[in-house]
């Protein structure tokens, strides 16, 4: 029996498993809707924007590791998702994007809420295809989902006109896929693996530098064992976040522009760099002239465009994380064995990077009278003992988070590393509260990111998703004010927002619980009162405002120019408020 | 460093779209580009020639291979390979340069393809060297028009060694 290209569509989600997919209609996927709307295996969740929708089905794919589903419109639908598009593709998050079009005939014709799906997506896409034919319908919902989850994990947009959704076709789900330009390399090549592993027991100063790859390959068991078996420190980018246990012994947290002292010191120091799903961004690696000077680099990564971009490569492996990883353990463990000589033979290089960090740990300093940032993040991963996902906005405040969130758990730490799209993190956390209706979900967010998507509030009441989120407000563009103080003598153009919402008011417009927070001492009572909550909270944090993130590498900085704290004449300049009234003033902050 | 990729690609719409935004997005520059289907219908020949030193030719090559519908890559100047490009240029003949212009096109066996009272349009094809000293010779008559295909390569077959190479190779 032939079926329309409507239902061939929602046959085709319920073959790959999608439980859920967020998006809102418009004239030309009426009719995917309403296949939609007949049935249950797949849950609609309306949001309020199509960048939400993309975001939440990032946020999704994040937590779970699947590929994240949205559909939207034509047009203004789909260029509303360009931005989550792009997110995707630079953090290599699997994500199906359905897009709607015009029917055939109309293709090119400058027809109603007509646009160039596919020439507008092509530069932030893995993959797109306009799907002109019903007949080639299922099929390409097969390979969009496929190329969106194998290799380096990516965007796919499949842009499907109105007559292809009402034209009808035999039904039947390809069981392969066969590209013929398409071959992810999974296996290392054995030989690269076998001098790598020589390389690792030479080394006197190594360091495992992992990113985001290693989440997606799923590898944190195998990462836990190289660094175990190796004795060998691990910091991990913003994308690797929670693939290593922040907790423990041999973690030393983030690197890079605002990483720990001693992770960006032992970079600098190191003989030997393993780059486990990494890219060497450059908010990583600094002035690339003089990264890691005395390092040997081997890198483990499944895409070939990343390794030798930015940084010469002396051993390239190839291949899937976990499966190289796996390799690699194995002759290691048959080389050396003995653990304990290990841990000798790299003892100096541990005296070294203890001595760093006791020289310059993360720090701030918290008085009685205005919060720090700093303090709620650390209050409330002391409250939740460090269990639930955090999904951050784009800032100060995600430096913070990175900095004091110590997640044990892989893909408990959902932000946007490349593209630092601010708007993110809320519909991010709806996403990833769909996914895991019963764990704790945070937001942290700040006032100017949060107000960037803060209409999905609407989608979280109605959904009764309990997003907790954390709103650190400073009443400025945070990071780009902490520029302006440090590149551009305090002129404060455009950071300070003048008008605020009330926030509390405004989580009880959308029926969702409010609260405040104005003093230190009521930041752990909102903290528990809001995470006691059982729905959706909006918890608002008044911070110091002129709070800075340290460490710093300045751009085209090396990693052992860190600047450690405000330059003594900003403090002075700032001090009793007079900034701020400055700043509303229109008026720089420091003496010209 | 000049260098000659061929990309060998499914025959789709929109894939060269995805090639040639490639290179835009990431700043290279595309000094030729030519397009055609080859034996097999399904897949076209793009011949791109391009310039850059080897980090930035790498990513080129890694980047192309990653385009799904991208089916093979070469870099033609790493082997031995033959180059052509084929030129129609349009000369101004006042009477008494018609002979010059003849000449000119005989030395570099091109042939005249067209003629008016005016102008005669030359076609020639050959290596690069060759078509550009042609239009170096022509100028002086004064080209109206030029219009160029962009190079299109091809490998040459290995030759195989001779009987006695071999033998020495062998020692």
């Amino acid at each position: 029996m032939k079926k329309s290209g409507a239902e061939i569509f929602v046959e085709c989600l319920k073959e790959e498993g999608v439980k859920v997919l967020f998006g809102i209609p418009g004239g030309v996927v009426l009719k995917l809707f309403d296949v939609l709307h007949q049935q249950k295996d797949v849950e609609v969740i309306l949001t309020r924007h199509e960048q939400g929708a993309a975001h939440m089905a990032e946020g999704y794919a994040k937590a779970t590791g699947k590929a994240g589903v949205c559909l939207v419109t034509s047009g203004p639908g789909m260029t509303n998702i360009v931005t989550g598009l792009a997110d995707a593709y630079m953090d290599s998050i699997p994500l199906v994007a359905f897009t709607g079009q015009v029917s055939t005939s109309l293709i090119g014709n400058d027809a109603f809420q007509e646009a160039d799906n596919v020439g507008i997506s092509r530069p932030c896409t893995k993959h797109n295809v306009l799907v002109k034919d019903v007949n080639d319908l299922a099929r390409t919902i097969k390979e969009a989902f496929y190329i969106a989850t194998t290799g380096r994990p990516g965007p796919v947009l499949v842009d499907i006109p109105k007559d292809v959704t009402t034209n009808k076709a035999e039904f039947k789900y390809p069981e392969k896929v066969s590209l013929r330009g398409y071959n992810p390399t999974y296996e290392g090549n054995k030989h690269q693996i076998k001098q790598a592993a020589e390389e690792i027991v030479k080394s006197s100063r190594p360091v495992i530098y992992v990113g985001g790859g290693a989440l997606f390959s799923d590898a944190p068991d195998e990462i836990l064992e190289l660094a175990e078996i190796t004795q060998i420190p691990v910091t991990m980018t913003l994308m690797g976040l929670s693939s290593f246990p922040g907790t423990h012994a041999l973690s030393m947290g983030m690197l890079g522009m605002h990483g720990s002292y001693w992770s960006n010191m032992a970079m600098h120091h190191a003989d030997l760099l393993i780059a486990v799903g990494a890219r060497f961004d450059d908010r990583v690696t600094g002035k690339l002239s003089e990264f890691c000077p005395e390092a040997r680099v081997i890198h483990i990564d499944i895409d070939p465009t990343s390794i030798k971009k930015n940084v010469h490569t002396h051993i390239p492996i190839v291949g899937d994380v976990k499966t190289v990883l796996r390799q690699l353990n194995v002759i290691l463990r048959s080389l050396d064995g003995n653990q304990k000589e290990l841990k000798e033979q790299r003892r100096p290089w541990w005296n070294q990077i203890e001595e760093w960090k006791r020289a310059h740990p993360l720090r701030y300093h918290q008085d009685d009278k205005v919060t720090k940032p700093q303090y709620v993040i650390e209050k409330l991963f002391e409250i939740t003992k460090h269990e639930g996902i955090v999904a951050t906005d784009v800032g100060q405040h995600q430096m913070w988070a990175a900095q004091y969130f110590k997640g044990s758990k892989p893909r408990t730490f959902i932000t946007s590393g490349g593209l630092g799209t601010m708007g993110f993190g809320f519909p991010a956390a709806i996403g990833a509260q769909k996914a895991y209706p019963d764990k704790l979900v945070m937001c942290i967010t700040s006032e100017g990111s949060f107000q960037m998507n803060l209409q999905e509030l609407a989608t979280a009441a109605e959904h009764k998703l309990p997003v907790k989120i954390v709103l650190l407000n400073n009443g400025f563009h945070g990071m780009v004010r902490q520029w302006q103080d440090l590149f551009y003598e305090g002129r404060y153009a455009s950071s300070y927002l003048g008008k605020l919402p009330d926030f509390v008011k405004l989580a009880e417009a959308y029926g969702i619980l409010g609260l405040r927070a104005l003093k230190p001492g009521e930041v752990e009572p909102a903290l528990r009162e809001g995470l006691k909550h059982k729905g959706p909270v909006l918890m608002d944090f008044h911070v110091d405002p002129f709070e800075n993130c340290y460490p710093m590498i300045p751009a085209g900085g090396a990693h052992h120019e860190m600047v450690l704290e405000d330059p003594p004449d900003l403090r002075k300049a700032q001090k009793g408020g007079a900034a701020k009234k400055k700043a509303e003033e229109g008026e720089g902050v420091l003496p010209a | 460093m000049e260098r000659i990729i061929s990309v060998l690609v499914e025959n789709k719409f929109g894939v060269l779209a995805r090639v040639a935004g490639l290179f835009s997005a990431r700043g290279y520059n595309i000094e030729s580009l030519s397009v055609a289907p080859t034996l097999d219908p399904t897949t076209s020949m793009i011949t791109i020639v391009t310039a850059g030193d080897d980090r930035i030719i790498e990513q080129i090559m890694k980047q192309l291979n990653k385009v799904v519908e991208v089916l093979k890559v070469v870099d033609m100047t790493e082997t031995s390979y033959l180059d052509r490009e084929t030129a129609l240029i349009k000369v101004h003949t006042r009477p008494e340069h018609r002979d010059e212009a003849i000449r000119i096109a005989d030395i570099f066996r091109a042939k005249i393809v067209d003629s008016s009272s005016a102008t005669y349009t030359i076609e020639v094809t050959g290596d690069v060297d060759k078509v550009e000293a042609l239009i170096n010779m022509l100028k002086p008559l004064g080209i109206k028009e030029l219009i160029r295909t962009g190079r299109i390569a091809i490998p040459r077959e290995a030759k195989p060694l001779s009987r006695r190479d071999q033998q020495t190779a062998k020692a």
